[in-house]
């Protein structure tokens, strides 16, 4: 993953931006923020972001790379929107922001043990390999990822969540051995993969 | 006139026994009681939901959203697609803007589908729609009052629109800002809408709730104490999301910040099927953690 | 005055007014107090049978005084327009019955107001007289235009396609002024999205073919004189020669001069050759002529270049610049659009404080984010000789440092504005703040008079702020203070081609109805058809000066007595010289002292033990009075006990009104003018400042009659103040109940 990561810098050795624009979701946006600040002061989560999106863009023209890459910012994006409906310019901010977890995740130089960022991967794997969310598996793998230890105490604490949701209804205890996810599995995988590898291709990642 | 067909996409946690089964419940009831009819799209698969970009990324995501509308196009061809769940919703009308515009994406998509036996030639022609869509313009207030044999007297309810089905896209005629939909619905249920509620569009961390749960309470905290602080008793919500965030943490909400938050939170179709005189079954009531009595007592009365 | 003096008076009894007043009443007043021959009513004054009653009363019995008490003078301008008679029109309507409760308790305390205002048009129509016009009207329609860059050549060309003799005086020895220096000029066109061709040849071409315009190059103007439709210019050649010509108007476009960049050493100007000014820029950019640009020291490619915006402007250093000069952000713009077109590889960075962005700039500065020109908000510090240059990135707050090939300088407008008048004690300044005006102005072309006007107030246009022309920037752009001369372009603001070229056509409109207005002996704006004018008693004038210094228009010199002398075609006819005239000597044939005086000595005064105190407002016609009228129209009541006078302008107020009324036993006296300051509204400019200035004056004389100085206020009032003006009324009315009646009422 890291060699993905010395290829890019080698590639686009003097400019963050021109790579950004190349491989990031909607990236070729960047370069038109006009600096308002409109996002900064939308989002839900800005308070807990070292840098809002306004501030990334500029750093992403100021070529701080590294900077950006590792950051936690993007990664407390919940996709509200409401910066992109706010955006006087009408960038399509939140999409650039998954664009620059998805890179930095993708390159391997994403935080390593933010949540979210370790929550994305369980989620996707669990649908990548169904076609379907599986609810219960979901949330054990989530509580479980720091370790058993971890993963009973967070179980407990939810417990009440939990048992709420399996009375009313709601969550099937029995999941981990009925989940039905999609029919045609083999189709979907393959689906999968072809999409991966030609994205990669498309961005020099292959 | 014919009878109304929607192709649907019912989404994952309105599956049999997940977090928004009753959602489903309560659409299906009062898809009877307004005589329109819903086609499941056969083998459709998640959209990736807003947090499935980190690991799935660009094509890989709108591979899977386009596979359903191709499986839409195939099976239930001239349906408009209707999701009940914000976030499949949204899923889905992005990859489908995204993939008329980019001519380049859409070959690259078309060649993925390929791999599932998709060999479809993707149209992208038939509008991807969320259920209020269908309810508010297909049929529109006044019709949608017409059914109404128990009107929802005196509960005063505050409609929190919260994100995904108010933004980026919205519902037309609506403003991201301060949607109204929700509280005409409630009205025409005869039920009274709390207008000055200032939290209706608040993000409730969405699946940030799962990864940063502290954060995402303290947004939730936020939508409850309005709804609370402006005499509302119920909250009313379009999205499967939004429900489950704003319900499900109220007790560690409570224990965090000693607070006595006990509200309901139910889906404007449970309204509507408690108002259009069905069971509390039949409305989903039984799904409801906390138990939304008043509609309960209603749906009860002869 | 040819006839004997005949006054009627005509009562309206509609619009619910004899439902409210005492009809018989107002004509016996009229007739007993007011000495009317005729005394007329009529159900529906303003229809064509009431005017025609008007009309045949004058045509048939001589009638040539009348008053009309019905509505406002504002309303039914046209049914109520009679020729060659003296007009009162007596407010009954918005200032009578819509300002007072419609109530039985009311009904007296109406009945007050409405008695005292017929007393009044009665006393003050007698004191007016027929006005003739102007007797030395001069009839040139000519144009002279000063200034031969794209503002001055668009007033040629729009005042010759209109059908007028134009002559065009430009100081060097081409048409074309700063845009034929320009590569490419930013786009006025949709989409806003390329630089453009700026044209300015097929311009100077299409002047130079006008036979209705003379083109004077290589030649200033050293001496203006006259007035409006006369006057006389010396235009005179570099060469030595000297014509005289006479012009009905004057449009100055003489434009600006950049900011001189040697005084910015610290962005290395004059350090390293490759730092430019953006007119610098221009001429590598024409020597490039659409190929890469090469920086002047030493000929290489310029792969990286670095724009330096709000250099010497916006700043608060002494002998810069406080203003911006609101082009500059485009025009960087449009020069990073120069290197990127010819290669998209250069970098291209916009350092800005504030990009600002005007018309449709916005348009432009997304092309330009498209194209690769990057944004940075930052602060330069310092450019040094090998053009290393240290800014802080205020957005990252970060010290930066980068080395550029080429860094360019966006320095502000200096407006070639000619001498400052004020600062050079032609006239008092009575407003203006202590800025950068007296160290940069003149410095545009280095405090040389443009005009050479022969006024007794000074040789150039009066300056506002910052050295610019003053020109009623906010509300009638355009119009200086020297009647029929006319500044547009940068001269009067800073301002892009697109406004100037807006500016010069507009400038040349109003040079237009100058001239017209002139030949008929007739005033301009905004009295624009008054033909009164100011005359003088010389025998009793103590050849004070302060009707020649106060004058907002430089409309009188002195003559070789020492007397003012007035040149009627330049005056505005706003009474400032009658308001300022100590003895007393100044009036208008249909507005003077007496007009006034009478007036207010009309009233009938109830005694100190009545309670109905007596409120006088003096209320200008241009914002104050229609403010008083708008409050009639929505109803909004204010205190029955105010009797309001509109006079032109605050200007003319002489104090001996307030003296007066303060005698007469008023309790309150109330000025109401116009917003004076820099950004005024004043109609007349400085009217309601040299009021301001004499009111401060009054407190010795409330205190010689022991009176309270908070009896006389001075407001200012914008046209939108009708709930204000009510209010002030009221309290006023207030403030006597506290602090008691006036002793004065005999």
């Amino acid at each position: 993953m890291t060699d993905a990561n010395t290829l890019m810098v080698e590639k686009y050795r003097n400019s963050f931006l021109k790579e950004v624009e190349a491989n990031v979701e909607e990236g070729d946006w960047v370069r038109m923020c006009m600096q308002c600040g409109v996002c900064a002061g939308s989002c839900p989560l800005g308070p807990h972001w070292a840098h809002p999106p306004q501030e990334i863009f500029m750093m992403i023209r100021a070529g701080k790379r590294e900077e950006v890459l590792t950051s936690d910012s993007m990664w407390m994006c919940t996709s509200c929107y409401n910066c992109i409906v706010r955006c006087p310019r009408e960038l399509p901010i939140t999409h650039i922001m998954h664009g620059l977890a998805n890179y930095a995740h993708r390159l391997g130089i994403a935080p390593k043990m933010n949540p979210t960022r370790r929550f994305a991967k369980i989620f996707w794997d669990n649908i990548a390999s169904s076609g379907r969310v599986n609810e219960l598996t979901l949330s054990i793998k989530l509580y479980f990822m720091d370790g058993i230890a971890s993963g009973i105490k967070k179980g407990l604490e939810m417990m009440g969540v939990g048992l709420g949701l399996v009375k009313t209804g709601r969550l099937n205890p029995l999941g981990l051995i009925s989940h039905s996810g999609v029919k045609d599995t083999k189709g979907l995988h393959a689906m999968l993969k072809k999409a991966k590898e030609i994205e990669d291709k498309r961005k020099g990642l292959a | 006139m014919a009878k109304k067909e929607y192709s649907f996409y019912p989404g994952c946690s309105s599956e049999r026994k997940a977090s928004a089964s009753n959602y489903l419940v309560s659409v299906e009831t009062i898809s009877k009681t307004l005589d329109f009819k819903l086609n499941e799209i056969p083998d459709w698969n998640c959209c990736g939901a807003s947090i499935g970009y980190a690991e799935g990324g660009e094509l890989p995501r709108h591979a899977m959203n386009a596979r359903n509308i191709a499986l839409s196009e195939k099976h239930n061809a001239g349906q408009d697609i209707v999701a009940t769940c914000a976030a499949c919703w949204l899923g889905t009308k992005e990859t489908h803007e995204r993939l008329s515009k980019s001519s380049q994406l859409l070959a690259d998509t078309k060649e993925a589908l390929k791999e599932a036996g998709l060999d479809l030639d993707y149209k992208g022609e038939v509008p991807i729609r969320h259920m209020v869509e269908v309810l508010i313009e297909d049929y529109g207030y006044e019709e949608l009052g017409k059914p109404v044999k128990k009107p929802l007297e005196g509960i005063k309810i505050a409609g929190y629109v919260g994100c995904q089905t108010n933004r980026p896209f919205g519902v037309a005629g609506e403003s991201f800002e301060n949607p109204k939909y929700l509280d005409k619905l409630t009205e025409t249920m005869g039920a009274e809408p709390v207008e000055s509620y200032d939290q209706k569009v608040t993000c409730c961390g969405g699946a940030l709730a799962f990864s940063e749960p502290e954060k995402s309470q303290v947004q939730i905290k936020k939508i409850i104490e309005s709804a609370y602080d402006h005499g509302a008793e119920m909250i009313v919500t379009p999205c499967p999301v939004c429900q489950m965030n704003v319900e499900v943490y109220q007790d560690q909400i409570n224990k965090k910040y000693n607070t006595k938050f006990k509200i309901p939170v139910t889906y404007y179709s449970q309204l509507m099927a408690v108002a259009y005189g069905s069971s509390a079954k039949e409305a989903g009531l039984n799904g409801n953690i906390v138990r939304a009595t008043r509609l309960e007592e209603i749906a009860s009365k002869k | 005055m040819a006839d004997e003096m005949k006054l009627a008076a005509y009562i309206c009894k509609g619009c619910g007014l004899a439902d409210r007043l005492d009809i018989g009443q107002l004509k016996q007043i009229a007739e007993r107090e007011g000495k009317a021959k005729i005394v007329r009513e009529h159900d529906f004054l303003c229809n064509s049978e009431g005017v025609g009653m008007i009309t045949k009363d004058i045509e048939g019995e001589g009638v040539n005084h009348i008053v009309i008490a019905a509505c406002s003078r504002r309303a039914k301008i046209e049914a109520f327009n009679f020729d060659k008679v003296a007009v009162n029109r007596t407010n009954l309507r918005e200032g009578v019955i819509w300002s007072q409760p419609d109530t039985d308790e009311a009904r007296e305390l109406t009945q007050d107001m409405a008695d005292d205002y017929v007393r009044m048009g009665c006393a003050e129509v007698v004191k007016m007289q027929i006005p003739t016009a102007n007797p030395n009207a001069g009839s040139n329609k000519r144009i002279l235009v000063v200034g031969g860059g794209i503002s001055g050549m668009t007033s040629a060309l729009e005042a010759a396609k209109a059908g007028y003799e134009v002559l065009l005086v430009e100081k060097t020895g081409a048409l074309g002024g700063m845009v034929a220096k320009l590569h490419k000029r930013v786009p006025d066109l949709e989409p806003f999205k390329e630089p453009a061709d700026t044209q300015i040849d097929d311009m100077i071409k299409a002047v130079n073919e006008n036979s209705k315009i003379k083109v004077y190059l290589n030649s200033r103007i050293t001496k203006t004189s006259g007035a409006p439709g006369q006057f006389s210019v010396n235009i005179s050649q570099e060469s030595g020669g000297t014509q005289t010509e006479n012009v009905g108007a004057i449009v100055q476009a003489s434009g600006f001069t950049q900011f001189d960049a040697s005084k910015l050493e610290r962005y290395g100007f004059g350090r390293s050759k490759d730092v430019v000014d953006q007119m610098g820029l221009e001429e590598l950019a024409k020597a490039a002529n659409g190929g890469v640009i090469k920086r002047p020291s030493d000929g290489k490619e310029v792969k990286s270049v670095v724009f330096l915006q709000c250099t010497g402007q916006r700043s608060p250093k002494e002998g810069e610049l406080s203003y911006c000069s609101g082009h500059c952000c485009n025009t960087s713009i449009k020069q990073a659009m120069y290197f990127k077109d010819a290669n998209p590889e250069v970098d291209a960075m916009v350092l800005y404080t504030d990009l600002r962005t005007p018309g449709n700039g916005e348009d432009f500065y997304r092309s330009a984010q498209k194209k690769g020109v990057t944004f940075t908000k930052g602060w330069p510090k310092e450019v040094t000789a090998d053009l290393h240059l240290k800014f802080k990135d205020v957005i990252l707050n970060d010290e930066v440092e980068v080395q550029p090939d080429l860094v360019v300088l966006a320095t502000g407008m200096v407006p070639n504005s000619g001498v400052d008048v004020e600062a050079s004690g032609g006239a008092p300044n009575l407003g203006g703040d202590d800025d950068d005006a007296a160290t940069v102005a003149g410095e545009g072309d280095a405090g040389i008079s443009v005009l050479n006007l022969t006024y007794r107030q000074g040789k150039d246009l009066p300056h506002l702020r910052h050295g610019f022309s003053d020109s009623h920037f906010i509300c009638f752009p355009y119009e200086t203070r020297r009647t029929g001369i006319y500044a547009c372009g940068p001269v009067r603001r800073p301002m892009d081609i697109s406004q100037a070229v807006e500016d010069a056509t507009g400038a040349a409109m109003k040079a237009i109805q100058a001239v017209e207005n002139a030949a008929q002996g007739r005033a301009a704006h905004p009295r624009s058809g008054d033909l009164s004018f100011p005359s003088f008693r010389k025998e009793g004038c103590t050849q004070c000066k302060r009707c020649t210094v106060e004058c907002p228009f430089g409309a009188i010199d002195e003559d070789e007595n020492r007397y003012p002398k007035f040149n009627e075609g330049r005056c505005r006819r706003c009474g400032t010289c009658m308001g300022a005239c100590p003895v007393r000597v100044i009036s208008f044939e249909n507005y003077s002292v007496d007009t006034v005086g009478s007036q207010l000595k009309a009233v009938d005064m109830p005694d100190e033990f009545s309670e109905k105190p007596r409120i006088l407002v003096l209320a200008c016609e241009n914002d104050a009075y229609p403010a008083l009228d708008m409050a009639g129209m929505s109803r909004t009541k204010y205190s029955p006990f105010v009797r309001v006078i509109p006079v032109r302008c605050l200007g003319s107020v002489n104090t001996i009104w307030v003296s007066d009324a303060m005698n007469s036993g008023y309790d309150s006296v109330l000025l109401m003018g116009c917003k004076r300051g820099d950004d005024y509204q004043c109609h007349f400019v400085r009217g309601s400042e040299i009021a301001g200035v004499r009111m401060s004056k009054i407190g010795d004389t409330l205190q010689t009659l022991n009176l309270e100085p908070e009896r006389v206020q001075t407001y200012e009032i914008a046209i939108t103040d009708a709930d204000r003006v009510a209010q002030l009324i009221d309290d006023a009315a207030q403030m006597v109940e506290k602090i008691g009646m006036s002793p004065f009422k005999f």
